[in-house]
């Protein structure tokens, strides 16, 4: 049998090593990772929710807590994970109806994420510094 | 030992029918997180630094109430489901797994539970 020479030599068996990162890849990856941390970061609600029902000391307890530096910083992150992870799902049900896979959807549908939960994280936040009344 | 394979042994013991049940819970619930979790951040951004009398006041009115329940039970049903899938792909030892399941599911239904403990209580009398 003739020997056939590939034109290139392409690794026979990927691994996760030799893929070049791509946008969609780190969307995908994401995705998971935001779920994860919004499956921890019921704690928090669950924590808040129960100290408005406990009453005033509590609730007060728990607002100092959120307004320390690592509260805001990890209530960003929750916000930016939530919204994130909203987007890249509302993404996933696009391709569940069998739409969205050519090459530049996908791009487009994966800065579209990246972008909007980041303009929507800083307008929600600034929405709330202004019903706080200030940057306190 | 037997000399069958692992296909040969199922095959012709029919389908469960429930091999689609979960992705499509898990879309369900998707689908209803997206208007419920715009409703819940802004009803909670909108209230930030409002004090306690009048956030209770605020979280037990029945609007808000059902809301809050919905989110609750769609959002603990989809991040059970979610993990449960995280699980199956990351832990490959049987015992293991079960375990971390396990764990997984208690979380899910303590969080749950707390959660909806706290807003009923707020609704149905401070
Ligand atoms: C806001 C609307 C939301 C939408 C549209 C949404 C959508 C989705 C979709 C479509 C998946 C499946 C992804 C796949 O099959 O690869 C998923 C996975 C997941 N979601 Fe959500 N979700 C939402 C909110 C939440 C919330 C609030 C939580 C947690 C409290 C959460 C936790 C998870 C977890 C843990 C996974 C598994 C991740 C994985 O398998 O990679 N999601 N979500």
């Amino acid at each position: 049998m003739a020997k056939l020479k590939a034109p290139i030599e392409r690794p026979l068996s990927p691994h996760l090593q030799i893929y070049r990162l791509t946008l969609t890849m780190l969307m995908s990856i994401a995705h998971r990772a935001t779920g994860i941390l919004l499956y921890f970061g019921t704690i928090l609600l669950a924590m808040w929710l129960i100290s408005v029902a406990t009453g005033p000391a509590y609730f007060a307890f728990v607002n100092d807590l959120f307004s320390t530096y690592l509260g805001r910083l990890l209530l960003l992150g929750y916000t930016w994970a939530l919204l994130h992870h909203m987007l890249g799902g509302i993404r996933h049900l696009i391709w569940d109806t069998g739409v969205g896979f050519e090459r530049k959807t996908v791009e487009i549908l994966a800065w579209t994420t990246l972008i909007g939960s980041i303009v929507l994280t800083i307008g929600v936040w600034l929405m709330g510094y202004w019903v706080r009344g200030g940057l306190s | 030992m037997t000399m069958r394979t692992p296909l040969g042994q199922v095959r012709g013991l029919g389908s469960t029918r429930a091999g689609t049940s979960h992705f499509w819970w898990q879309r369900l619930t998707a689908v209803a997180n997206i208007p419920l979790t715009l409703f819940i951040v802004f009803s909670i951004v909108f209230h930030i630094g409002t004090d306690h009398a009048k956030m209770a006041a605020y979280l037990g009115s029945p609007i808000v109430t059902i809301a809050l329940f919905l989110f609750i039970v769609s959002s603990v049903f989809h991040m059970g489901l979610g993990m449960n899938t995280i699980i199956e792909d990351y832990i490959q030892h049987e015992g293991l797994k079960i375990l971390a399941k396990m764990a997984s599911t208690f979380f899910c239904i303590v969080i749950g539970f707390s959660s909806l403990f706290a807003v009923l209580k707020l609704s149905f009398g401070g």
